[in-house]
């Protein structure tokens, strides 16, 4: 421990922190669930294992896996699985020796029926993500997998969107609700240094006491770790990133290389590096589609704002209705679009080849 | 204690002067086969029980309890609390002989859309509304079912509702689970799909954004040229339907057909995206998904009213 923030941060929850003393940063690699966006849902049970196991080996104390948008999510609007996602989660919970598995559900797209589900198959961290002013659809959720004796994590998704109190008061509403742990989430990667540090750090002066805060980022405009750093010293203790950054949008945080980061910064996170870096190499690049690109895709989202995960289906309408997938993103970020409304998509498309074709009509 | 009935009108109570219960007394009060006489609530403070007042009915926030004591009771009571509520009076309504039309998910009662079984239940003495994704999704659903029957019909459908967080209440944000649970289930029994899903999406921005649902459908990958012809016709004919009772249901594109590849599992994939904007009687129009819920309630009522008067009452 070389920095007060952190300092103050792991004193302040030791009481509320639900993982060893030993670490001043608990990380979750959510590859397995944030990358199944970018792997189109076709994860096999052998990479699962695989993954599951190079992470465990490494020290990763958290493991999340699920379909994309969480249980439940398979389906036309977001890609149907290639394995079903509770047969995921149990191989996960069969291959991990230390790690805990998680899981994140989505009020609206699951239900209590598969969280109950997920538990019976080995999840022992229940992930409630809403969007960052509807934390009230959440709080069945919660009573539920407080109740079934689950860890709870809360999700503020878009963060970005709102400014530090009004996230706040929506952390408190999960808080109340039985959640132990809640996250500003930077779904759209739009978050730049000191909005991320206001953010988490006005959901620690309201919950700080109750409830550990974390951090989940991407890479749209290449802030990943450097955003992860700022979120840890204003005082998140709970981190999320992906091994090569395997995650929606341009991916999530590099998980080997905020681990890395932190061993220079002296913050202990269980995890060993040169480990990490190797499964990174040998298990996880193999396993993707192709690496997750900072590119003229995925910098529109992080400028606009648009949910990381409208990537590829952008991509796919796109592609089917000749029309520039940019201008799709960019439209998406206009009508304010929030995570879960990929169906919108095609309707932009198909008002966009409407246009070229007056436009063309006309020339 | 009877149900006196009217000679030209039968009587009804609103329970639950929220957002959905006053946006139905709007729509009672035009119709020429219900009388709305009683607003039920339980907080004395609410804006809906006011209202209800000022335009000449019974307003009580002493509960369901106050109403069932009274010497003359209704013929029908609207239900728009929660699933839970509902579930607890509903036996009492039936006991007193008053049939219920629920706009909560509970799924007492068989469920109804107006333009596809709207005259089957009648004489039942509990309707359910599923839910207002339900009623806006579930007419394309029966519309796909019906003309690709022939070529083996809906395999499986799923439906996705964006609606404004502002038009959300506690209720659906309480219920979340029922909504999706009810829809999905009406989407399969109402709609004709093997298999169905929902999705709801609440979505926050400003200014407000009107009521969008979108309708998957998977149909066998063989339905040719033909099938594909008459599954778009039939869509059509729906939104004319359902447009009788919600002038502002519209199709925002031609509903889109793609081939089958292993994205759609295999099958032809039929999209359909629908806006409800609502007639704006007591909610902003962005609410339609509120409006569709409201004025299907009164197409269902008013079907149950013509059959109830022209059987001498």
């Amino acid at each position: 421990m070389t920095t007060t923030a952190t300092s103050n941060a792991a004193d302040r929850d030791t009481l509320t922190r639900t993982w060893s003393d030993d670490l001043d940063l608990r990380l979750t690699d959510t590859c397995l669930r944030d990358g199944s966006h970018h792997k189109r849902h076709q994860f096999t049970a052998q990479e699962v294992h695989d993954i599951v196991e190079a992470l465990d080996d490494s020290g990763v104390p958290v493991i999340e896996v699920t379909h994309g948008d969480g249980l439940g999510g398979s389906s036309f609007n977001y890609g149907f699985s290639r394995t079903p996602e509770q047969e995921l989660i149990k191989i996960a919970a069969e291959t991990a020796k230390r790690a805990k598995i998680a899981f994140l559900m989505l009020p609206g797209v699951g239900t209590k029926d598969d969280i109950r589900a997920a538990q019976d198959n080995g999840g022992q961290i229940c992930r409630i993500a809403t969007h960052c002013t509807e934390a009230d659809t959440s709080i069945q959720h919660f009573g539920l997998a407080r109740e079934l004796g689950l860890e709870t994590v809360g999700f503020l998704m878009m963060s970005h969107t709102q400014p530090p109190e009004v996230l706040a008061k929506q952390a408190r509403i999960m808080v109340e609700a039985g959640n132990q742990c809640v996250y500003v989430v930077d779904s759209a990667g739009a978050l730049v240094m000191e909005q991320t540090a206001d953010r988490v750090a006005a959901v620690v002066a309201e919950i700080g006491h109750e409830a550990t805060v974390g951090f989940h980022g991407h890479e749209n405009l290449g802030l990943g770790v450097a955003n992860t750093v700022i979120a840890a010293r204003a005082g998140a203790t709970q981190i999320d990133g992906s091994v090569r950054r395997f995650g929606a949008g341009a991916g999530n945080t590099p998980l080997e290389a905020f681990v890395g980061v932190c061993d220079k910064l002296g913050w202990s996170t269980g995890i060993d590096f040169l480990t990490i870096v190797d499964a990174s190499e040998d298990v996880i690049k193999p396993a993707m589609p192709e690496e997750c690109q900072l590119d003229r895709m995925t910098l529109m989202m992080g400028y606009a704002g648009v949910y990381s995960s409208f990537l590829k289906h952008a991509g796919n309408a796109a592609e089917r209705y000749g029309v520039p997938g940019a201008k799709i993103l960019l439209e998406a970020g206009r009508r304010k679009l929030i995570g879960g409304q990929e169906d919108q998509l095609i309707d932009i498309a198909l008002m966009l080849k409407a246009e070229q074709e007056k436009l063309a009509a006309n020339a | 204690m009877t149900n006196k009935p009217h000679s030209h009108k039968l009587t009804a109570a609103i329970v639950g002067p929220g957002n959905i219960g006053t946006d139905l007394l709007y729509k009672l009060l035009r119709s020429d086969v219900i009388e709305p006489r009683w607003m039920i609530g339980v907080d004395p403070s609410s804006e809906g029980l006011r209202l209800a007042a000022d335009k000449g009915l019974e307003a009580s926030h002493e509960g369901v309890d106050w109403l069932l004591k009274q010497d003359e009771l209704p013929d029908l009571i609207f239900e728009a609390t929660s699933a839970y509520v509902h579930r607890e009076y509903a036996p009492r309504y039936e006991e007193a002989g008053i049939v219920a039309i629920d706009l909560t998910p509970a799924a007492v009662g068989p469920a109804v859309i107006p333009p596809v079984n709207g005259e089957e239940h009648v004489g039942a003495p509990n309707v359910n509304m599923i839910t207002c994704g339900g009623q806006a999704t579930i007419p394309m659903v029966a519309a796909v079912s019906r003309a690709a029957a022939p070529y083996g019909g809906v395999s499986y459908a799923e439906i996705v509702a964006s609606v404004s967080s502002m038009s959300a209440g506690p209720g659906t944000r309480a219920n979340i689970d029922e909504f999706t649970r009810t829809t999905a289930s009406g989407v399969e029994s109402i709609g004709g799909a093997a298999r169905g899903k929902a999705i709801i999406i609440l979505n926050p921005a400003d200014p407000p954004m009107i009521m969008r649902d979108t309708i998957f459908c998977a149909v066998p990958p063989d339905i040719g040229q033909e099938g594909r012809d008459a599954i778009v016709a039939s869509v059509f004919d729906m939104e004319k339907a359902v447009q009788e009772y919600v002038p502002g249901y519209r199709l925002l594109q031609e509903p889109q057909i793609d081939d089958p590849s292993p994205a759609t599992q295999g099958q032809t994939k039929v999209a359909i995206f629908v806006e409800v904007e609502g007639a704006g009687d007591y909610l902003p129009p962005y609410a339609g998904n509120l409006d569709i819920m409201t004025a299907a309630a009164t197409q269902v009522a008013q079907h149950i009213a013509r059959a109830k008067l022209n059987h001498g009452g």
